[in-house]
């Protein structure tokens, strides 16, 4: 008798539960939107982390609420956005397509400190003294940010990592690989470039590197659109203002600034 | 329920039988979701909800079906089973009607539902006979106990990011070090006599 009113209880119970939990399912069912789906289709999928959302789901979604902008998405470009613009019938933005910069140009060109045989990888190496290099700024060439891009547009060249804007999609995921912090965002159709971020006096740095910006102010000078601008000891651009003109790229004694106008490829013109 | 029931009760809840640092249940969350502030809150907010909601559940059910029947020993199983249905129809019907209630408690609403800080409070409720309003009050209590912990927790966690510490003890080893001495703390309220 005990256990069968247990069992009677128990799977009563259930039963119930089970049939009050398909009734509710009915009642409270959530229209899924249609279009929700179309937009995952849409995106690429790789989960980058790019527009600011951790996946392209949760992009979607946000775009799907009208919360996020159509042209978010760094890795699908222009073509997405129209695409997605028209999916969401929603005005197109002009957005700004970025590309990455390696603010480093020494590599060979800067000195070593020590050798090092350790693992291939930037942070390990920064490990033992601030890493290989004298210069504390300059790239330390193992690649960590060329594991780090899903596309493939970072490669290492002469001990130094350049950037192919072509191929760089603007996710930032380097940007954040980097254990020096000199991988920074620009525009994509910035022609003009000043890839160094030594603070270094221009004495100090003079010692240790053959292409590093010395903070002579000569650039700042010839630039007629007040772009390029000094600050403790680094030149940099603020592309803004900057029309490309290359008077910088020219007037520079150490030849670290790389108008592409000239040379869109690699960043680095002959030393 | 004089007032002086309701301090002893609220006060028993939180500090001096604390869920979490006194009777170890519902670790679990404690320990994983006690990182981030807006993860350690949203998990707060759905344990209080759900304790507060199942509690009410489990007292019918034990009143009404297993008492008059007899079969007392069976609660733990028909809780489990009336928690994990009131959850999923609690959520179906906040997806609907409160949506953004619903974003709120977000995924902690489903986490929590096979949690034992839950079951405990029913069971908990179950040997003492509380009555209605007394079981769902002492439950909305230790949910509240529960919040306290977690975010004491959470808080401390964000500190010990920035402290020093062995390296060895990096991550998960430092965090349950803190949480026995949180732990330690809160037994100095068990020497609180209360009127």
């Amino acid at each position: 008798m005990d256990t069968l009113s247990a069992i009677l209880v128990l799977g009563g119970l259930g039963v119930t539960l089970g049939l009050l939990l398909a009734f509710a399912a009915r009642l409270f069912k959530a229209e899924a939107d249609p279009r929700a789906g179309d937009i995952t289709d849409l995106l690429p999928g790789i989960n980058c982390g790019g527009c600011g959302y951790e996946t392209c789901q949760a992009f979607a979604k946000e775009l799907n609420a009208g919360q996020a902008d159509a042209a978010g998405c760094p890795v699908g470009g222009q073509e997405l956005a129209e695409k997605l613009s028209a999916l969401l019938g929603v005005e197109m933005k002009e957005g700004l397509r970025l590309a990455v910069l390696v603010r480093c140009s020494g590599g060979v060109r800067a000195r070593d400190k020590f050798q090092y045989e350790g693992i291939g990888d930037c942070h390990a190496a920064m490990r033992i003294g601030g890493g290989p290099k004298e210069c504390p700024y300059g790239c330390v060439g193992l690649g960590s940010c060329v594991h780090a891009c899903p596309f493939g547009a970072i490669s290492v060249v002469d001990g130094v990592a350049v950037v192919d804007p072509e191929r760089c999609t603007g996710c930032r995921l380097c940007v954040s690989s980097c254990p020096k912090h000199i991988i920074v965002p620009v525009p994509y159709h910035a022609d003009v470039h000043i890839a160094c971020s030594s603070l270094e006096k221009g004495g100090t740095l003079r010692k240790i590197c053959d292409i590093g910006c010395l903070g002579c102010r000569i650039c700042e000078k010839v630039c007629i659109s007040g772009a390029v601008r000094v600050e403790d000891n680094c030149a940099s651009i603020d592309f803004e203002k900057c029309s490309g003109c290359g008077d910088c790229a020219e007037k520079c004694p150490r030849k670290l600034i790389v108008d592409a106008k000239l040379d869109r490829g690699p960043r680095l013109m002959e030393g | 329920m004089t007032w002086q029931g309701l301090i002893t009760l609220s006060l028993g809840a939180i500090l001096i039988e604390n869920f979490v640092l006194v009777k170890f249940l519902g670790i679990c969350p404690f320990i994983g979701v006690s990182k981030k502030l807006d993860t350690a809150l949203g998990m707060s907010m759905a344990v209080v909800f759900v304790m507060t909601v199942s509690s009410a559940a489990t007292w019918a059910v034990q009143e009404f079906l297993l008492v008059p029947l007899g079969v007392e020993y069976m609660g733990m199983v028909a809780f489990i089973l009336v928690i994990a249905a009131l959850v999923q129809l609690v959520e179906m019907f906040l997806q609907k009607i409160a949506p953004a209630l619903h974003k709120a408690l977000g995924v902690y609403l489903p986490l929590i539902t096979t949690n034992c800080a839950i079951l405990g409070v029913a069971i908990i409720n179950a040997e003492n006979g509380s009555g209605f309003f007394e079981s769902v009050l002492f439950a909305f209590l230790s949910g509240v106990g529960f919040s306290l912990a977690l975010l004491l927790f959470c808080s401390i966690r964000a500190r010990l990011e920035f402290s020093e510490h062995p390296e060895a003890f990096e991550g998960f080893p430092i965090a349950l070090v803190t949480a026995g001495l949180l732990a330690l703390a809160f037994t100095g309220f068990s020497s609180i006599r209360i009127f």
